[in-house]
C-alpha cells in the first residue's frame, strides 16, 4: 500500500533521511518513534508529497508528489502543531470538506463525539481555540472523511482522558480498512494503539518490530487503587483521569481506556511509594 | 477550478481578518477622504479642476504607497504562513499545487485591488451625486493602471515569497526590490548618464523597464500627451511609441512582468519543498 524505495532527503548537506526502505500494508498500525531530529516529520512530509526527495515513494501505486490530489484524497493528516489559522472554525471545516469531497456534517459529528460543541465554536477563529480543542477539530477533519491512510503526529497529546478514549474508539472503528502511521517521540504514548513499531534514528529505520495486539482499542479497564496516605499530588493526577475517591482519599476507583493502560501505569509509577494495592480488571470495564 | 476558487476565497477571508488589510483599506479610503476634505476638487492646477485633479493626485499617491504595501504584506503573509506551519497542514489536504498557488494569488489580488478601486469609485460616485463632471476616460485608464500595478507587484511579491525561506529574508528582499525601483526612477539613471555619458535611448530604455517609471509616465500621458514635464526624454518615448502606444505599453508591460514573475514563482514553488 505504501512503499518507500531508497528514499533519502538532504537539508543543506545534512542527510535527514538515509536510504529508507519500507513497505506498509493495509490495516497496519504503525508507531513511528524516535528522538527529535530522527527524521519522523521528514518521512511524513515525503509521504504527503510536501518534500522533494531522492528515491521513490508510492501510495497505492501513485506518486504523492506528482499525483498529490489523488493520493491526498485518501490520506487524513493530523499535525503535531496546529496551524495558526485565523479563519473561523466553520469555514475551515467547510473548506476541508469541500476539498476532500466529504460532508461537513460528518466532520461536525466526529467533533461532537470528541466533545466539541461545534455550534459554539463555529464562528471563532481557529487560532483562538485551546490546544485540546484544536487537536480535536483536526482529528475530526481527518476522520470525518473517507480515507484509507491516517497519518498522525502526536495525535492524543493534548486530549483529556475521555476524549482519548473516544479517539481510540474512532480508530477502532477503522481497524480493518485503514493504515495508520502514528508518530511520537515516546513509545508509551502510542504503544497500545499499534501492531508495528518503527524506530528512527539519524534518518534511518533502526528498529522494525511487530507487537502483539491483545489490547482492545475501544475497551476500558476497571481500576482500583489503595494508598498508604492521601496526598494532594496523586489526588490531582487521579482526578485528571476522572477517578473518584473514597475513604478520605485512601481508596480510588475509575476506568482507564485499554490503549491508555501503559500511560496510566507510567503516571501511577511516580507515586509507587504510597501505593499499597492496585488492580486493573478487563472484565469489569465497559465496552469490551 | 473549484479548488482554485476555494483557495482564493480562503485567502480573501484570511486577509479580511488581518490587521494589515484594515490599515491598507484605511490608507486608501483615507487618502480619498483627505483629498476631498482639503478641497482638491475645487483647486485648479495645470488646467485641471474637479475630479480630474483629484484622480491625478490619487494615482500619484497610489504609485508611492501601493507597490511597497503589496510587496511587504504579501511576502510577509506568504512566507509567514510557510514558517508557521500553515502550508504543512493546508497542503496536506487534496488540493493541486496549481489551484493552491494561483488561488492564493487570485484571492490576494482581489484583496489588494478592491480597496484601491473602491476608493476611486467612491470618489466618482460622490462627484456624480454632487453634479461634478466625472472624467470617465481618466477614470477608466487609471482603473486599468491600478489593476495592472497591483498585479505586477503581486507577481513580484509571490516570486520573492517562493524564493525566500524565511519572513525576514522575504521582507528584506521586497524592500530592496522596491528601493531599487525607486532609485532607478531618477537618481541612479541621472548619475549614470552624467558619469558614463550613456546614450539617452539607453537611459530611457532602462527607465521604461522599471514598472514604477512606466506607471508614472503613463499616468502623466493622459493630461500631458507630449510629456512636456519629462523634458528631452519625452522625445525618445513619443518618437518610439507615440502617445497611444505608450498608454498601451503602460498597461501591457506591467501585466507581462507580473505574470512572468508569478509564473516563475509557481515553477519554483512546484519544484521545491512546500513547507
Amino acid at each position: 500500500m505504501i512503499q518507500f524505495n531508497h528514499v533519502s532527503k538532504t537539508f543543506k548537506g545534512i542527510r535527514v533521511l538515509d536510504n529508507i526502505e519500507l513497505n506498509i500494508q493495509l490495516g497496519e498500525r504503525i508507531a513511528l518513534v524516535g528522538s527529535n531530529g530522527a527524521g519522523k516529520t521528514t518521512l511524513i512530509r515525503c509521504l504527503l508529497g510536501e518534500y522533494t526527495y531522492g528515491g521513490e515513494v508510492m501510495v497505492n501505486g501513485l506518486k504523492p508528489r506528482r499525483e498529490r490530489s489523488k493520493v491526498l484524497q485518501k490520506i487524513g493528516f493530523v499535525p503535531q502543531l496546529p496551524p495558526p489559522l485565523k479563519m473561523p472554525v466553520g469555514q475551515l471545516v467547510g473548506f476541508a470538506a469541500s476539498l476532500c469531497n466529504s460532508e461537513r456534517k460528518r466532520m461536525v459529528d466526529v467533533a461532537a463525539r470528541l466533545g466539541l460543541d461545534f455550534g459554539k465554536i463555529a464562528h471563532l477563529p481557529f487560532v483562538k481555540l485551546s490546544g485540546g480543542m484544536k487537536q480535536k477539530l483536526l482529528i475530526a477533519i481527518a476522520m470525518g472523511r473517507d480515507t484509507s491512510i491516517l497519518v498522525m503526529d502526536e495525535p492524543a497529546a493534548n486530549l483529556d482522558p475521555d476524549a482519548r478514549h473516544i479517539f481510540f474508539e474512532l480508530l477502532a472503528e477503522r481497524l480493518e480498512n485503514t493504515t495508520m502511521l502514528i508518530s511520537s517521540h515516546r513509545l508509551d504514548e502510542v504503544a497500545a494503539l499499534v501492531n508495528r513499531v518503527l524506530e528512527m534514528d539519524r534518518g534511518k529505520v533502526v528498529l522494525d518490530d511487530r507487537v502483539a495486539e491483545d489490547v482492545s482499542l475501544s475497551g476500558k479497564l476497571a481500576c482500583r487503587l489503595k494508598l498508604r496516605r492521601s496526598e494532594e499530588a496523586i489526588a490531582k493526577a487521579l482526578l485528571g483521569w476522572n477517578f473518584t475517591a473514597t475513604n478520605d482519599g485512601l481508596e480510588w476507583q475509575g476506568k482507564v481506556a485499554g490503549p491508555d493502560r501503559l500511560r496510566f501505569l507510567g503516571m501511577i509509577s511516580r507515586y509507587v511509594g504510597i501505593l499499597t494495592a492496585i488492580s486493573l480488571d478487563e472484565n469489569q470495564g465497559d465496552g469490551q | 477550478m473549484k479548488n482554485l476558487w476555494l483557495t482564493a476565497k480562503l485567502d480573501v477571508v484570511e486577509s479580511l481578518r488581518a490587521r494589515w488589510f484594515m490599515v491598507y483599506t484605511l490608507v486608501f479610503g483615507g487618502i480619498v477622504a483627505m483629498l476631498f476634505a482639503f478641497g482638491l476638487t475645487e483647486s485648479r492646477v495645470m488646467g485641471f479642476v474637479g475630479l480630474s485633479r483629484l484622480l491625478v493626485t490619487y494615482i500619484q499617491l497610489c504609485m508611492a504607497i501601493l507597490p511597497i504595501f503589496v510587496l511587504i504584506t504579501t511576502v510577509r503573509s506568504v512566507a509567514g504562513d510557510r514558517e508557521a506551519g500553515v502550508f504543512e497542514y493546508l497542503l496536506s489536504l487534496p488540493v493541486s499545487l496549481s489551484a493552491w498557488y494561483w488561488g492564493k494569488l487570485l484571492g490576494r489580488y482581489i484583496v489588494v485591488f478592491m480597496p484601491v478601486f473602491l476608493a476611486m469609485l467612491g470618489a466618482a460616485l460622490w462627484a456624480l451625486a454632487n453634479k461634478i463632471e466625472v472624467p470617465w476616460n481618466i477614470f477608466l485608464y487609471y482603473t486599468a493602471l491600478l489593476a495592472v500595478m497591483g498585479w505586477c507587484f503581486l507577481g513580484i511579491a509571490m516570486l520573492l515569497s517562493t524564493l525566500a525561506r524565511s519572513t525576514d529574508v522575504a521582507q528584506g528582499a521586497a524592500f530592496v526590490v522596491w528601493l531599487a525601483m525607486v532609485l532607478f526612477l531618477d537618481l541612479i539613471l541621472l548619475g549614470a548618464m552624467i558619469k558614463n555619458h550613456i546614450e539617452p535611448e539607453l537611459a530611457v530604455s532602462i527607465a521604461l523597464a522599471n514598472p514604477l517609471q512606466v506607471f508614472r509616465t503613463a499616468a502623466l500621458m493622459l493630461f500631458d500627451p507630449q510629456l512636456i514635464v519629462l523634458g528631452p526624454a519625452a522625445y525618445v518615448i513619443t518618437d518610439t511609441l507615440g502617445s497611444t502606444g505608450f498608454m498601451v505599453y503602460g498597461v501591457v508591460y506591467p501585466l507581462v512582468i507580473g505574470t512572468l514573475c508569478a509564473s516563475v514563482g509557481y515553477f519554483i514553488f512546484r519544484r521545491g519543498d512546500l513547507p
